[in-house]
């Protein structure tokens, strides 16, 4: 098991490896662009020449990239081209807004669609049809129509919740729930859309199996059919879709803080890639892929719990 | 679970080409003609506007809806709307094409090189693109804007290569399908080269998937390429559906019909695109699954013949039994007409006949779990005298475990894979016969032990994949006599197994009977079961019962024709399974090509 964790860990970090040097050698193309507009307006080509050198990106490709790397394996994640802020600190203050909104998200989503595929897989008619009705709006309404919508209805028409702004989570506690409330339902939505449905037909196929008659035959109550035995059995793949729903939630991330003014990585990472600023966007996609590895390994150790087989696949 | 399927008497349904069912889709009719629309306004839409996307006149600053050559009015900066708006569907077009042909280029490619080559090359390809996947796609798109500069269309470059890795999954699956299948059939016909035939299925097979996946791919690209524009990424000369949004929204107080239109807009071409993609999918690869309710089957009001008739004595009796499913016209089909049967309390009775004939339907209506679309349509079924068509799937509960028990055919699949066997057998013990946990651990323990496994302890830690089909089917069992039931319904128990396990598996059977008195109803297609086991038997010919009486009369001197078939078949049988292979399946005779498919299995 311990084994299996330091595994997965390994390879995350293989990846990580890799993704972040193919982020280097694609924005390497654009050095001369990012030390020009550095230097400002009356950017000479000199004077870009020698901010380059200030860099130290006139160096080779690969030596840059493993002084990056042997710095950042030490947490030293440098200094922001523009503002001279550390990028550690900076990205540290900023991951908690946009995970609190992702993994609040992430957590709303699982709870009303196993909630909601359940339902329609077993009742069918209207909770069916109600179901079917919420994924097709999801699938339906790009995001950041979603969002607009929302902004628009809760916070400027019925005022229930603040349109824009963050209070953290320590600050006040009430506060921080209703800043993140409407930037969580917008967030969520696709990954509602999805989850539900590939639960209500994972339900479906899973009730149709014969064991579930079986275990009908020996007296066992249908809640215990439904909950302990098919729920089990449906969540395998439903595990797949929400650990991708998890990218995409990242990425929507982005939209979403920059609707509702949130303070967080997506708008760091935004900013910043804009201006060309060469360390934080390596951070920003160091960090990005460690999120990933980490909720994929978590993901992967939820489905060995529940599914013996996989826990001897792996 | 062939029977399931096999409806007597419904006909084919006719094929149509599915251009002809799209067309008859409503759903699919107004969508593409919609989205048609929209990318003919776009593209013509010089002919529509005065102004071109990017004029800016001081005079139309915030100008009103129709205000002259300005039909949806102008925005803040005195550009005109519509023709703006038009502007924006070219570029959502244009994402969209670039967008989905990267994808599909990349995807199908990989995706047929991973699933027709070996098992080397698809590891890399699969590496890859799961690399691929692992990337958040907005946030890459957002890291690399100092390499793509904002320029869309590079972006939606990137966006392509980002969508590949879902369509190379699914061309992958399909190919190495069709490539499993081929090789079943190969070994069957030998020697025909699967080339060629691979090369021709699989354009067949992932050209249905692949066109439904590209309309959601063509709405993602949308969709994030408007989400980029409305983050403010990308040239503001080029006029796009976030990008308005993004101004509307600034402007959202004072002219709120600004932020009205793009949206509109955008939404309806996302909608239309997914709307398609569903109808797509439901037209290429059949509706979607409907949920199926655990309940005791649906009944129509009985009729009173069945009431009035005096009840025969015995454990079990069933009378004038008939079973219907609907068929997609919303008729009912009958797959049990009429059948009238007895049990004693400790006898055994074999109900015999070909699959199809509906002999596994009658022992689940007998235990009340028909699948959810069967309509029990007249009839009685009386346990002990009391009636169990009308039970509530609650009391029924009542009266399973305890009284009435159920072996299955397939033992596999018949147990929980995700549950130890020691957990499944508790847990049904504990629902029938309310005790302790480690009573009824023990309890399981001994019966383990007593229906001959080896090493209980073992297996009642085991997973059921971690035990053969001949374990599985005694831990069946052990399952079903757990709480002592006056009636065992066994369907097919010895079919599914080796030659060498059957014997033992019914020797099993039968000395549990004697031990606990139980009654049993076996269903079986298999003579030589019968023979062995059963004191009486019943024969079942498409749905009617065609003859019952003692096992040794029935065999000496069988009235009915259809019963000296099944006996015949029953010699055909050996003498077939000596000297052909099992998988040979002539279409001579429907009776020797289905005993032989339940032998192949």
């Amino acid at each position: 098991m311990i084994l299996y964790v330091l595994r997965r860990l390994a390879a995350g970090l293989v990846l990580a490896v890799l993704v972040t040097m193919i982020t280097f050698a694609l924005l390497s193309t654009s050095f001369d662009d990012v030390a020009s507009s550095i230097v400002g307006s009356g950017a000479t080509p000199d004077l870009v020449q020698d901010q380059k050198a200030q860099l130290g990106l006139h160096r080779p490709l690969f030596a840059q990239y493993l002084d990056w790397l042997s710095h950042a394996v030490r947490g030293d994640l440098g200094l922001s081209y523009f503002t001279s802020e550390p990028v550690r600190s900076a990205i540290a203050a900023r991951l908690g807004v946009t995970l609190s909104i992702v993994l609040a998200a992430l957590l709303v989503t699982v709870v009303i669609s196993v909630v909601l595929g359940v339902l329609a897989a077993t009742r069918g008619g209207a909770v069916d049809r109600i179901a079917q009705g919420v994924s097709m709006l999801g699938y339906l309404v790009p995001n950041l129509l979603i969002a607009i919508a929302l902004v628009y209805v809760l916070a400027i028409e019925l005022r229930w919740f603040p349109a824009t702004g963050y209070t953290p989570l320590s600050e006040n506690p009430a506060r921080w729930v209703s800043t993140i409330t409407i930037p969580v339902v917008a967030l969520m939505m696709s990954g509602v859309a999805s989850l539900t449905s590939q639960i209500r037909g994972a339900m479906i196929g899973e009730l149709r199996k014969d064991y579930v008659r079986t275990l009908r035959t020996r007296g066992i109550p249908t809640r215990s059919i439904v909950l302990r035995h098919a729920l089990r059995g449906a969540a395998g793949p439903a595990l797949t879709v929400l650990s991708l729903e998890f990218i995409q939630m990242l990425g929507g991330a982005l939209i979403i803080e920059q609707v509702f003014a949130l303070p967080g990585f997506g708008q760091y990472a935004f900013n910043a890639s804009l201006q060309g600023d060469i360390p934080i966007i390596m951070s920003i996609s160091l960090f990005g892929v460690l999120l990933v590895v980490g909720v994929n390994l978590v993901v992967d150790l939820v489905n060995g719990w529940l599914n013996p087989k996989a826990r001897i696949l792996s | 679970m062939t029977e399931l399927t096999t409806e007597p008497g419904s006909a084919v349904p006719v094929r149509r080409s599915p251009l002809r069912k799209l067309l008859k889709d409503p759903q699919a009719v107004i969508s593409a003609s919609l989205l048609l629309a929209v990318i003919l306004l776009g593209l013509l839409s010089p002919l529509f506007t005065d102004h071109g996307p990017n004029d800016a006149s001081l005079d139309a600053v915030n100008a009103d809806a129709g205000t002259h050559g300005y039909l949806l009015g102008g925005d803040e900066s005195g550009r005109d709307i519509f023709a703006r708006l038009l502007a924006s569907i070219d570029t959502s077009v244009v994402s969209a094409l670039i967008g989905t042909s990267i994808a599909l280029a990349i995807g199908v490619t990989f995706g047929l090189v991973g699933g027709y080559f070996g098992r080397r090359v698809r590891g890399v390809t699969e590496w890859v693109f799961s690399l691929v996947m692992t990337f958040p796609g907005l946030l890459l798109l957002i890291v690399l804007l100092p390499v793509t500069d904002g320029d869309y269309r590079a972006t939606m470059l990137i966006f392509g290569v980002l969508l590949s890795p879902g369509i190379y999954r699914l061309v992958r699956n399909l190919v190495l399908g069709v490539k499993n299948e081929l090789y079943v059939d190969a070994a069957r016909v030998s020697g025909l080269p699967d080339r060629r035939i691979l090369r021709r299925h699989v354009l067949s097979v992932v050209r249905g998937p692949v066109i439904i996946a590209t309309a959601f791919l063509a709405g993602s690209s949308i969709a994030v390429q408007s989400g980029l524009a409305f983050l403010g990424v990308g040239s503001s000369s080029v006029p796009s559906f976030g990008a308005m949004i993004s101004e509307g929204f600034a402007n959202l107080y004072e002219e709120p019909l600004q932020f009205l239109w793009p949206s509109l807009m955008l939404g309806i071409i996302t909608a239309t695109l997914v709307l398609l993609g569903n109808s797509l999918r439901d037209v290429l690869e059949g509706g979607r699954p409907k949920p199926s309710r655990i309940s005791a089957p649906e009944r129509r009001p009985i009729t009173p013949s069945s009431e009035t008739s005096v009840s025969a004595p015995g454990l079990l009796t069933v009378e004038d039994l008939a079973i219907a499913y609907p068929t997609p016209s919303g008729e009912l089909t009958e797959v049990v007409s009429g059948v009238t049967l007895s049990l004693e309390a400790g006898q055994t009775l074999g109900l015999v006949g070909e699959s199809g004939s509906g002999k596994t339907q009658t022992a689940f209506a007998v235990l009340g779990v028909l699948p959810s679309e069967a309509v029990v349509t007249r009839g009685s079924i009386r346990l002990d005298g009391r009636e169990l068509l009308g039970l509530s799937e609650g009391q029924l509960r009542g009266v399973r475990g305890t009284s009435i028990a159920y072996v299955p055919q397939e033992p596999m699949s018949n147990l929980d894979p995700d549950f130890t066997v020691g957990a499944q057998l508790v847990e049904g013990l504990r629902a029938a016969t309310p005790m302790p946990r480690r009573q009824a651990r023990e309890h399981v323990l001994a019966l383990l032990d007593r229906v001959g496994i080896p090493d209980p302890e073992r297996t009642f830690t085991s997973y059921p994949h971690q035990i053969s089909g001949g374990m599985a089917q005694r831990v069946l069992i052990a399952g079903a006599v757990a709480s002592r039931p006056a009636l065992l319904i066994a369907d097919e128990p010895t079919t599914a197994l080796d030659v060498t396990v059957q014997a033992e598996i019914l020797d099993l059977l039968r000395d549990l009977q004697k031990e606990l008195n139980m009654a049993v109803l076996l269903v079986t297609h298999n003579f030589g079961v019968v023979a062995d086991i059963c004191d009486r038997v019943a024969v079942m010919q498409q749905g009617r019962i065609v003859e019952t009486g003692d096992v040794l009369d029935l065999f000496t001197t069988p009235r009915h024709a259809y019963t000296r078939m099944l006996l015949d078949s029953l010699l055909d049988e050996h003498a077939l399974r000596t000297d052909r292979p099992a998988a040979n399946t002539l279409k001579t005779d429907t009776l020797k090509t289905d005993t032989l498919e339940k032998e192949a299995r």
